[in-house]
């Protein structure tokens, strides 16, 4: 919980990430190339006093990630977006088992998220079976840049992708994120491009899709996207700490949101550990959008409490407690929206 | 050979990042230029090892094609670095093999749909500029009211004149009395249309923009030093105040 000038908002980071990058564990040069590239995110775009040594950030550990998130970082829950990347490290990118143990001992506070692949046909969908009975659960990550073989990337509305969604659908995993962002080696498979998103929202009405890095730099197709999708969401991971550096880009970022979305389909992520919350959660309850930009409305307190927390919170159906809610919550203005649709 | 170095500089000028809308001489991409015993060697470098390969090959083939434009006789060797397909892209350029040669079942299709859609993005974005900054200047015109705006109703300036250059970038005609707000044809949108149009547009722009200060910082951290070799981005004059953010980014 954050509270401020009386104000009290429910945090819920909707994307962060227990990796292990180490020497040890890269598989080849591009293991390395890749933590690389997070560390210069990390180092571009947090305030000085935020960046860490390079040795913590190619792992970082559960009991650290706890203080961040939890102590330090005002966060109330946060959801595991597991990245694999087994073409580029030993033991996967993301840290299963540790992130596992960490929500068993702190469900109130955790909740696992894992990702698939459905290039790996049957036996990939018999995993997923097993995987949703063993972690319980209710959302994935998705990565359609990861590399497997010759391939350099998959679609969402590919024919085994479907069969992997179908099975979402049966087995209650009804919270599907998925990365549309910078990075990876997009060739004719165009690993940015979010127009496949398009169709699986249409075909698959029960489930929600939530772009992460609200498709950046694909911003335009995404917001055409989600104009038309009711199940379609924007999370902010990647967009959050240009609140920093450009705030007035932010602010156009958030502006065009609001005004493609609504402010029930926004959720705010840190993406720890390219990250850290605190100063993310801070500023963005300090923001507002510049005087000048008449084309955008200011920012309402609620609104802030509804992307910071509220909107991933009745996604996941995670306790708020009362005192913390606002007078028109997320999970009615959904219904609402599923009705005209 | 200094005159030479100068000249290829300058060639460099006119090769532009697709995604980003500007030269890959103002965005520090260019490393070195060097002009040794009768061989013209340039160096590229990008934000990140992942940017993404289909832009990296277009960028240093569009280089190595002027290069060879400016160097005579002389043999031009482009080289990208630090790129987690360097050694790929690298071998390609030297047996001049193409896209399609050098990526080979990856690649399915040639550049140019790829270039296309980014000229298009592009001049959607100077339209958005020109005709945002039209409407700070005059408050009181309607959004509808710009469906009448023509090329030779805009200010004079660096605006226009990039609305102007991405016009004929697509074979668009650039006489003064075309309609500004058009779409990838040169037609012109219904009235009604207007506001939504300017503002599909509008995030256009923004996710160029975006991508520009992003792919900036990037490099910087990523060589430090390169700033020098950047200029900033034009300023936009839809948005006012920009100084201070730039204050606050470097």
């Amino acid at each position: 919980m954050y509270s401020k000038d009386g104000e009290k908002y429910f945090i819920l980071d909707a994307h962060v990430a227990l990796w292990d990058a180490r020497p040890e564990n890269q598989r080849n040069i591009h293991g390395k190339q890749f933590i690389d590239c997070f560390y210069d995110y990390h180092r571009n775009l947090s305030p000085e006093s935020e960046v860490w040594p390079y040795e913590d950030y190619l792992y970082y550990g559960g009991e650290k990630l706890m203080k961040d998130l939890f102590t330090d970082g005002y966060v109330d829950h946060a959801i595991f977006q597991p990245a694999a990347l087994p073409a580029f490290y030993n033991n996967n990118f993301g840290q299963t088992d540790e992130a596992f143990a960490l929500t068993q001992k702190h469900p109130d506070k955790l909740t696992y998220n894992h990702c698939w692949d459905p290039r790996f046909g049957e036996d990939g969908l018999k995993q997923l079976r097993e995987d949703a009975k063993r972690f319980n659960l209710k959302g994935a990550k998705l990565y359609t840049a990861e590399w497997f073989g010759d391939s350099r990337g998959w679609k969402l509305d590919d024919k085994w992708s479907y069969r992997y969604l179908e099975a979402a659908q049966e087995l209650g995993i009804k919270n599907i994120h998925i990365h549309k962002g910078p990075t990876i080696r997009p060739l004719d498979r165009d690993a940015f491009d979010v127009a496949d998103v398009d169709k699986v929202a249409t075909d698959f009405t029960d489930l929600n899709f939530v772009i992460e890095h609200c498709g950046l730099p694909r911003l335009e197709d995404f917001c055409w996207i989600a104009t038309q999708e009711p199940n379609v969401h924007a999370g902010l991971a990647v967009a959050m700490p240009f609140i920093h550096t450009r705030p007035r880009y932010f602010a156009q970022i958030i502006g065009e949101l609001l005004y493609w979305l609504d402010e029930n389909r926004i959720q705010f992520s840190s993406d720890y550990a390219i990250w850290t919350p605190k100063w993310l959660v801070e500023k963005f309850v300090d923001f507002q959008i510049p005087e000048d930009m008449t084309e955008y409305a200011p920012l309402t307190t609620d609104i802030k409490k509804k992307i910071l927390g509220l909107n991933a919170a009745a996604m996941y159906d995670i306790p708020v407690p009362a005192e913390l809610q606002v007078k028109n919550p997320p999970a009615d203005a959904k219904a609402e929206a599923a009705a005209v649709a | 050979m200094p005159d030479l170095e100068q000249l290829a500089r300058s060639a460099l000028d006119s090769v532009y990042d697709p995604e980003l809308d500007e030269p890959i001489t103002d965005l520090g991409f260019v490393r070195s230029v060097a002009a040794v015993d009768g061989e013209l060697t340039v160096h590229l470098r990008l934000p990140t090892s992942f940017c993404s390969p289909n832009f990296a090959y277009l960028m240093a083939s569009d280089a190595k094609d002027v290069l060879t434009a400016v160097a005579g006789e002389r043999r031009v060797v482009v080289q990208l670095d630090d790129h987690h397909d360097s050694d790929l892209i690298n071998r390609g350029l030297a047996a001049d093999a193409g896209y399609l040669g050098t990526f080979g079942s990856e690649a399915e299709k040639d550049l140019d749909e790829l270039r296309l859609t980014f000229r298009r993005k592009a001049h959607t974005a100077a339209m958005e500029r020109a005709l945002t900054g039209l409407l700070r200047a005059n408050p009181a015109l309607p959004e509808e009211d710009l469906h009448d705006v023509t090329l030779g109703g805009l200010p004079a300036g660096r605006t226009t004149d990039a609305l102007l250059r991405r016009r004929a970038a697509l074979g668009l005609s650039v006489e003064p009395g075309e309609p500004v707000l058009v779409d990838e044809h040169g037609e012109p949108y219904p009235r009604e249309e207007v506001p939504l149009r300017l503002r599909f547009a509008r995030s256009i722009r923004i996710s160029i923009d975006g991508n520009a200060h992003f792919c900036r910082g990037l490099l910087r951290t990523r060589y430090p030093g390169s700033e020098t070799d950047q200029t900033t981005r034009p300023h936009d004059p839809s948005v006012s105040a920009v100084a201070g953010e730039e204050a606050r980014a470097s």
